[in-house]
Parts: C-alpha cells; structure tokens; sequence
C-alpha cells in the first residue's frame, strides 16, 4: 500500500472526502512553497500537489500561467523542488504529489527522477501531457521506485479510453472535470455526475475532480460525487495576491481550511440550509463504500462560512 | 532505417519521435481526426475535390524554374526553384490548408482555429476559411504581429479574427500554446487547422501527406527537365513542412542529397538562433518528441530568426528521425546570410523570396560554389517575400514612409 492509497482509505473509514491543495512550486520562491505546503497540512489538506513550473504550460489558464512565469523567473529547477520536498518532509506528513509537464521529468531522466522522487519523499506524480499510451517509460521507473503515477480522465474520453485510463492509474484517478484549461469557474459543468459515475462502473479507484473547483460550495457539491476534491487556481491566484504580505501562510491555512470544511460533512447530505443547489445528474453516492457515521472531521476550529 | 512509406507506425511514432504527448481531453478527438482523415485519403471524392483546388484555385503545378544568371554568379551547379511562392496567397502554406480545411468540413467543425507565425499560415487559413464559410481565428504572437502587420491586415480582410498571444516570447510556439488551449476548451466544435509538420499524430503524417505534391511535382519536372535526378534537394526547417514536402518523395533517391536549412539568427555561437537539429537535444514540445533547443532542465528555450516563419524551438519528429537515420543533413544559415540570399534573388532573378526561403537561397549559394557545373541543386521556394520588405529595409538600415 502505498502512502496515497493508506490516506483515502483512511478517509473512506472516516467518512470524509480528500481536499487536494495544489500550488506551484517556487511561486514566489521554493522557501515560501515549504511554508505554503504545511499552512495547508494545518489547514486540513489531505493531499498536497505542487506544479513543476515549465515554459509551455498549454494545459493552464493564465492563473497558473503566470505562477510557473514567476517561479521559473525566481530559478525553480525540477531538481531543486525535489530538494525542497525533502527538506519539507522534516516537518509534514501529508502526502505529496508532483503536478508536470513531461519535459522537464525527461531532462531529468525518467530513472533518476523517479528515485529522486520517491527518496525526497514525493507519493505521486501527474503528467499532464502523457497518456497512457506514451507512459509505459516513466511507469516502469516510478513502479520500481515506488511511486504512485496517476492518470488523467477527461470528459471526452471514451468507454475504452475510461477502462484503460482507470486500470493503469495508480494512487487515484484525476477526473478533469471540464473541457478547457485549469482556472476558477463560476458553474460545475453540468455532465459531472454523469461523468464520474461512468468511472465508478469500471473502477474502485479513488476519484478525485479538478479544474474548475474554487469555492466551497463548489467544493461540497463535488464532494457528494469524488473521494477528493483538487482546488488549484484558486489558491494559486491568493498566493499571487497576498505574496510578500506576513499573513499569507495563515490566509493561505484559512482558505483550506474552508474548503475542507464540506468534505467533513456527511456526504448523504447535512440538510444545512446554505446547502447549494444539488449536482445535475443526481447524487451518484452509491457506487461508494459506505462511510462511516460520526467520522465528520472532529476537533477541526475552522467552519465554513 | 524503415521505408518512408511504412511510418509513422498505428501509434504515430517515428522511430522514438512523434507520438501524441497531450494531455487526455485531447486524444479521443485526436483519434476521431485520425479516423476521419484515414477516410478521406481512401476516399476518392476527396481527393479529386482536393486535386481540384489545388489546380484550379491555389495554381499547381508550381513551375522548377533554373535560376540561370544566380547559378552563373555562384559560378558552379546550377540552382533550380521549385516556386513555391508562386502558389496562391503566396506561399506552399495553401497546400496543408485546403487539404485540411476540406477535412474540416467533412469532419463538420463550423470553426477552424490556427496558429501562425509569419503570418503565412494564418493567411492561407483564412483564405480556405473563406472559400469554405468556416469561422476563423488565427493565434499570432503579439511580437510577429508587429514584424507581420501586413499579413495581419490581410487576415482580418479575409473575415478572420487574429487573436495576439502576450505569454512566454510572444512568438509562434506561444501562439500555438494558445492555439492548444483554445482547442481542449472548444474540442466538440472546432477543427485545429495546424500548419506545419509537427505536434501530435496524426499532423506530422497530414500534414507531409498535404505538403508531398511539392517533391511530386519535382521528380516529374526535373526528370523532364534534367532526364534524372537532381543531385541535391535545400529547403528551409522550421516546424519542417515545406521541406518534409519536397523531400519525402526523394526518401527511397538514395543518391540524392536532402538538406534542411536551419535558421542560424546571429550565429550559433551566440545562443540567439532557431537550429533544434544542430543545437538541440531530444524532448517533448506541443505533442511530440523530437529535437528541441531547451536547457538543463527541459524548459523550452527562445529561438530567434529574422524570420518569423522559422522563429520555433523545435522541428518536426519526421525530420528528427531521418537526422539520426543519417539520411537528412541540416546545416544552419544566419541572419545576415539569409539577407544575402534574399539581396542576391532579387537583383539576379526578379524574385523577391521569403526570407524563410532566403535561408535556403543562401545555403545553396554557398554548395553550389563547392559543386560542378554538372551538379544539380533545387531549392524548395517555399515563399515570397513581398510581407518581409520593411523587416529587409530595417535590417539594411533603409527609413520607409
């Protein structure tokens, strides 16, 4: 079992859904990313992805663009993040995955980056622009090293790309919830439930949906369908915003700490009256264990607002 | 080395190069498109309408044309052009474009999408968009779309919407970064009309296939004309369409030459030049694996060419697996050589090349002084120069009104 895999069945016995804080790495330098990193372990973020910064991101927005701009500019390497997950893993447990392009894991070396990885203490790896038809090299390399390499499923991929997708996923399947490039959106897109649960008919595999998801009424309404929900732009565009401010770890640890708060609720629903408007396509709760009762996130200060 | 006519493999690789290196919203209609265009090329209706415009309406055959009084200045082979630049809107551009912009509407996308670098492309996009009744939108660097304002004009004329692209170096892989971004995000309606011969399977295959009526013609034109071979084929590589185009054809031409021209900027030396196959190192850029000029870290590097058409950091996979075959040469041309050649065009034969064509002007200026009067060089043409005059007058020093 890896760490991945003992963290969502950790939380599929406590009844939550993982919250997955993505940020870039070295945005606005690799010091305030170790910082960055445990403000949101504190902050209840059970999975933490960072963004290898690379020169020709076409699969973000102009959010994460700009990051990786910032953080290539302050001299983030792929071989200095992973000085920095290791110097990090003194002090935060959470699980950590790698969030890049597959240019600079081939400068690397698939080998080298793969032992790299996994010594400085990384659990997974997510290539945006390898499917799974090009990543029998680097799979080979993280299996031997002990690294998780998740996949990606996106809506138009097909039944046969879906099953293919979900068996070769290691450490849970990324579902790109929308058509388009990372950044906030206003809407969940409609064909959502659809979508995972098209997933769930071939899979086990923990879910976890990203691109789009900003807020935490966005973040409940997706947790009533995944076992994690991944919220990157948003909390890249407050880092922009509050850079060089003293207060950027704690609001950094605030804002995670109100997107986790939904995650803790039962997922059959709370009956809060704040409650957004129920996902199109229905619940799509019952291709998941169940969870179990009173394990919503005990002791936690933060509450959603 | 495989025959030419066997790759790319089912998978898109050449060799180790090309593939489909995209992130997952993108393969399905990757493979949808490989499908449709699979159909097309067995369909002879397609290929007679494609035939058709291709005489009727871009002006093919283009002529092999002996440049007389340039190959008496060299003073050695004699230089042939196949005229590329003769093509409508100017460029060997058309030929992609109406190939694929009658895929598009057979594939019923009511929108095509391009990048575009010195505008040529885009013009050529915009041109089959017209003709077609296809919404159009043409990604251009913010930094070729001050070099390229004439272009631009005439893309707007044409009912197109040019869309500047401000990230990275401004120049033509940004654009095609926003090009890919604005395909994932409008996949179901939209038709990404990419205009050289490179990303993912199966547009290096499509686009050469497209591009291979220029090495057609020239065999049956210089057997004509020459009662054989030419001993040596130079053709100008940015993404590498043109030359891809004259090219392949020759692949099985065991003793015929084939040499790419790579821009050289301000000279190797200096790190500001455009040359993946001489400077570069194996990598992965806009969905496929070839020669890239990036650093230690794989981030992408800068190219830098007076010429906008051949300002990309990388080539296409085909060409990088015919480098390593050893059967393509690549040799880099600098700026100031490119000028030469487009200086040396001009006042010796009458025709004004692009200075993406210059660079392979230049190149066989300077072999065909090394060659004997018997030796044949034909130079792939690809464009003409009359949207460069005011980027040539800056560099000569020279004010226009």
């Amino acid at each position: 079992m890896s760490r991945l895999d003992d963290t969502f069945a950790a939380l599929r016995r406590r009844g939550e859904r993982a919250l997955v804080a993505y940020f870039t790495a070295g945005d606005p330098s690799l010091d305030e990313t170790r910082r960055l990193v445990a403000a949101a372990a504190r902050g209840g973020a059970d999975l933490v992805e960072l963004g290898v910064p690379f020169s020709d991101p076409l699969a973000d927005g102009p959010v994460i663009q700009r990051a990786g701009a910032r953080a290539l500019a302050a001299g983030t390497t792929l071989p200095r993040v992973l000085e920095t997950v290791a110097t990090l893993r003194a002090d935060v447990g959470v699980p950590l995955a790698l969030f890049t392009y597959y240019n600079p894991v081939l400068a690397f070396g698939l080998k080298a980056f793969a032992r790299t990885a996994a010594d400085a203490g990384v659990d997974g790896v997510l290539v945006v622009d390898l499917p799974p038809e090009e990543a029998d090299p680097l799979a080979a390399e993280a299996r031997a090293a002990g690294l998780d390499l998740v996949h990606l499923v996106a809506p138009t991929s097909t039944p046969a790309r879906v099953r293919l997708i979900a068996r070769r996923s290691r450490g849970f399947i990324y579902v790109v919830s929308l058509t388009g490039v990372t950044g906030e959106r206003h809407e969940l897109p409609p064909g959502l439930g659809a979508q995972i649960r098209t997933l769930r008919l071939v899979t086990t595999k923990p879910v976890c949906v990203g691109f789009g998801i900003a807020r935490p009424d966005q973040v409940r309404a997706v947790g009533r369908l995944a076992d994690g929900v991944i919220v990157g732009s948003a909390l890249v565009r407050l880092v922009e915003e509050r850079a060089g401010a003293p207060t950027l770890a704690a609001d950094v640890e605030r804002f995670v700490a109100e997107l986790k708060a939904p995650l803790r609720e039962p997922p059959g629903g709370s009956g809060e009256s704040h409650r957004p408007r129920p996902q199109p396509g229905g619940s799509g709760e019952s291709h998941r264990p169940r969870p179990q009762p009173g394990g919503s996130g005990g002791g936690r200060p933060t509450q959603n607002k | 080395m495989t025959r030419a006519a066997a790759l790319p493999d089912a998978r898109g690789h050449f060799g180790r190069f090309g593939g489909r290196f995209v992130p997952e919203t993108l393969m399905a209609p990757l493979v949808e498109l490989e499908r449709a265009y699979a159909r097309a090329r067995r369909d002879r209706r397609f290929q007679a309408r494609l035939a058709a415009l291709l005489a009727d309406y871009a002006g093919r055959p283009t002529p092999l044309y002996l440049a007389s009084r340039l190959s008496e200045h060299c003073g050695g082979a004699r230089i042939w052009l196949k005229r590329e630049d003769l093509c409508h809107t100017g460029a060997h551009k058309i030929n992609n474009v109406l190939g694929q912009a009658l895929l598009a509407e057979r594939m019923r996308k009511p929108r095509v999408i391009a990048e575009t670098g010195a505008g040529q492309h885009g013009v050529a996009t915009a041109t089959a968009a017209a003709l077609l009744g296809l919404e159009c939108e043409v990604y251009m660097g913010a930094e070729d779309i001050e070099r390229q304002a004439l272009n631009v004009f005439r893309m707007r004329l044409l009912g197109a919407r040019v869309i500047p692209v401000e990230a990275g170096s401004r120049t033509l892989k940004d654009a095609i970064n926003e090009a890919l971004r604005d395909w994932v995000t409008n996949v179901r309606t939209t038709y990404y009309l990419l205009g050289s011969a490179l990303g993912p399977h199966p547009y290096p295959m499509m686009v050469r296939d497209f591009q291979a009526v220029i090495g057609r013609e020239t065999r049956r034109q210089a057997l004509a004309a020459l009662g054989r071979l030419p001993d040596v084929l130079v053709a100008c590589v940015g993404g590498g369409s043109n030359a891809i185009g004259l090219f392949h054809r020759f692949i099985g031409d065991r003793r015929v030459r084939l040499v790419g021209v790579e821009p050289g900027g301000e000279g190797l030396a200096t790190g500001r030049h455009g040359a993946s196959m001489t400077a570069g190192a194996v990598g992965v850029l806009h969905g496929c694996m070839s020669y890239l000029l990036q650093n230690d870290d794989g981030q992408i590097a800068t190219a830098h060419s007076i010429s906008a058409g051949l300002d990309y950091p990388g080539v296409g996979p085909e060409h990088a697996y015919y480098r390593d075959a050893g059967r393509f040469e690549f040799v880099a041309v600098t700026d100031a050589e490119a000028l030469e050649g487009f200086q040396a065009l001009t006042r010796l034969e009458g025709v004004m090349p692009a200075l993406e064509s210059a660079h392979a002007v230049a190149y066989a200026m300077r072999l065909a002084r090394t060659l004997p009067r018997s030796a044949s060089i034909v130079v792939g043409l690809s464009g003409r120069g009359d949207k460069d005059v005011h980027v040539v007058a800056r560099a000569l020093g020279v004010e226009l009104g």
